[in-house]
């Protein structure tokens, strides 16, 4: 594995080239939702959620949802253009590492940036007076497996699809449904039967509803650990889908 | 270890598609090979088998000793590979093209960032360490795919069509730099369809053709087996040149009817000119040259087009 470590590195060294626009929009981001769903939308939701205040309510969702969002955004065009445009992937191939090394150094790279961006997003939460539990640190670990369940298989998809245009029907039919579905901002328990089987198939329900226990001191119990195996289910699942596609792509 | 590559009867087939259709290749320590021929004749595919990204579909294949579907990663901390299409980091300085390429190869950053400025010395870039690579010129571009092909210090580098697209003098720069490792004993195996290349850089080349290895050997002897030792280019003034090549019968060894020229392979050019006077022939012009190895490659990968 530590070839695989050589790649990551390789990932830092082209990230301190463009950290700056990144940072900007992880820093932004958080903080318009924050103040658009979490003080807008607040207001109006008197009662809190399930006897907790509304902010405190969604701030764990958006991590996870945050989380998520990076993933699908480090794992859609940067793989696609890593084969397509740059060929980044095939000269990796040339050098004496395997097709673990070099989608396991991506993925590194990709879990490296969603735990910054969920770790930034509980820090504003933190700010905003929306952190309550000294358990609320494990929401970061807790939505990086959220990230790296969604991040796996898209890149599988990414690496599958022969062009661009595939890219944003991923994010349009599954990503924007995942997002409003998955109880970020109102309960599954609102949604129709059938829009419910959405929330529990998909992984973000399941980060969401983990995320929320350790961010509001609830214990998990069994059924969070259900949650975990599922995600982990996803994580091992895309690993297995990826490697298979950059193997026909890479040796062939 | 004398043998760097060792092929016997290599095989490589796409689904029903057979791009390598078992070829013998042996290359020895410290020389250049030339792999020639047209487009789809099988130069690339071999190339991806030699440089272990791509497996065999059958026969014997052996580099530095190794078996490429075992030792992969092995053989290639040895090799150094320049693809035909450039794929820098556009984003990274030219620098740290070198630098995060070597670390691939598990060399420490010290050493990386001490080798690195060597090539790019030796590659004609270091006043360019720290610019971008988007805004570098194609020869440039093309120079620093070598220098990054070299990191790893490697006993072979696999060069594929390293000159395609560049201008005559990057050409020359890149054959001159080619040249300086040749004399440093690095083996050095290319791609090429330019014959000026292939007769400035090889010792000894195949010149393949659908797959299969057409004809082997050193450019001379390549050309004193496949053409004469020179040939006249006869141009006549007229619509077809067709008529004129029956008054031409048995002037040298050979004649190739052009449409806009007729080739008269013969062993001496002189003599076969004062020939085609004798049989009061005006051509427009003449032109008496020796046999390149373009004229052993046209003819036995003939004249028509392959896209």
């Amino acid at each position: 594995m530590t070839a695989g470590a050589y790649v990551f590195e390789y990932y830092l060294v082209n990230y301190r080239r463009t950290w700056r626009a990144s940072a900007l929009s992880t820093l932004v981001m958080p903080l318009l939702t924050m103040v658009g769903f979490g003080l807008g939308v607040g207001a109006y939701v008197t009662g809190g959620v399930a006897g907790v205040p509304y902010l405190d309510w969604i701030v764990p969702g958006l991590i996870a949802s945050t989380a998520v969002q990076t993933a699908i955004g480090e794992s859609l065009w940067p793989v696609f253009g890593n084969f397509e445009w740059l060929k980044v992937y095939f000269a990796q191939a040339a050098a004496p590492l395997r097709v673990a090394d070099i989608l396991g150094g991506h993925l590194a790279y990709m879990l490296f940036r969603i735990v910054v961006s969920a770790a930034v997003f509980l820090g504003v939460g933190v700010l905003f007076g929306a952190v309550g539990s000294w358990w609320a640190p494990l929401a970061v670990p807790v939505a990086a497996l959220a990230g790296l369940a969604v991040a796996a298989p898209t890149v599988a998809y990414s690496a599958t699809v022969g062009s661009e245009s595939y890219l944003p029907i991923l994010l349009r039919f599954a990503v924007l449904p995942m997002s409003l579905f998955s109880g970020v901002f109102f309960p599954v328990e609102s949604l129709p039967v059938l829009l419910r089987w959405v929330a529990w198939l998909l992984p973000l329900w399941h980060g969401v509803e983990l995320c929320r226990d350790a961010m509001l001191g609830r214990a998990p119990g069994l059924i969070g650990l259900w949650h975990a195996i599922y995600l982990l289910a996803w994580c091992v699942l895309g690993w297995r889908l990826a490697h298979s596609r950059f193997r026909r792509r890479l040796v062939i | 270890m004398d043998k760097l590559i060792h092929a016997h009867g290599l095989i490589k087939r796409f689904g029903d598609f057979t791009a390598v259709d078992g070829i013998d290749v042996e290359v020895r320590r410290g020389e250049a090979f030339g792999f020639l021929g047209p487009n789809g004749a099988g130069k690339s595919s071999t190339m991806r088998m030699i440089g272990c990204v791509s497996p065999p579909t059958g026969g014997v294949l052996k580099i530095l000793g190794l078996d490429p579907r075992r030792d992969g990663p092995k053989i290639r901390a040895r090799l150094g590979v320049c693809p035909q299409l450039d794929n820098l980091d556009i984003e990274l300085t030219v620098r740290e093209n070198l630098t995060t390429y070597a670390r691939f190869f598990g060399i420490p950053r010290k050493v990386a960032r001490r080798r690195a400025d060597e090539l790019l010395e030796f590659v004609q870039l270091a006043e360019r360490a720290d610019s971008k690579v988007e805004p570098l010129s194609g020869g440039m571009k093309r120079r620093l795919t070598i220098a990054r092909a070299l990191v790893n210090e490697p006993e072979m580098v696999l060069l594929d069509e390293p000159t395609t697209g560049l201008d005559p003098q990057a050409r020359h720069l890149v054959w001159e730099r080619l040249f300086r490792l040749k004399q440093q004993g690095v083996t050095l195996v290319l791609t090429t369809h330019y014959m000026d290349e292939a007769e400035q850089l090889c010792d000894r080349l195949v010149v393949m053709d659908g797959g299969r290895i057409a004809a082997e050997g050193s450019p001379r002897e390549l050309i004193e087996r496949y053409s004469t030792r020179e040939v006249v280019e006869l141009r006549f003034a007229a619509e077809s040149q067709e008529p004129y090549a029956e008054k031409l019968a048995g002037l040298g060894e050979r004649l190739e009817v052009l449409p806009d020229r007729v080739l008269l392979y013969v062993d001496d050019g002189d003599e076969a000119t004062a020939e085609v006077q004798r049989r009061s022939l005006m051509p427009a012009s003449v032109l008496v040259r020796r046999s390149s190895l373009e004229d052993v490659f046209l003819h036995l990968t003939g004249r028509t087009l392959v896209d």
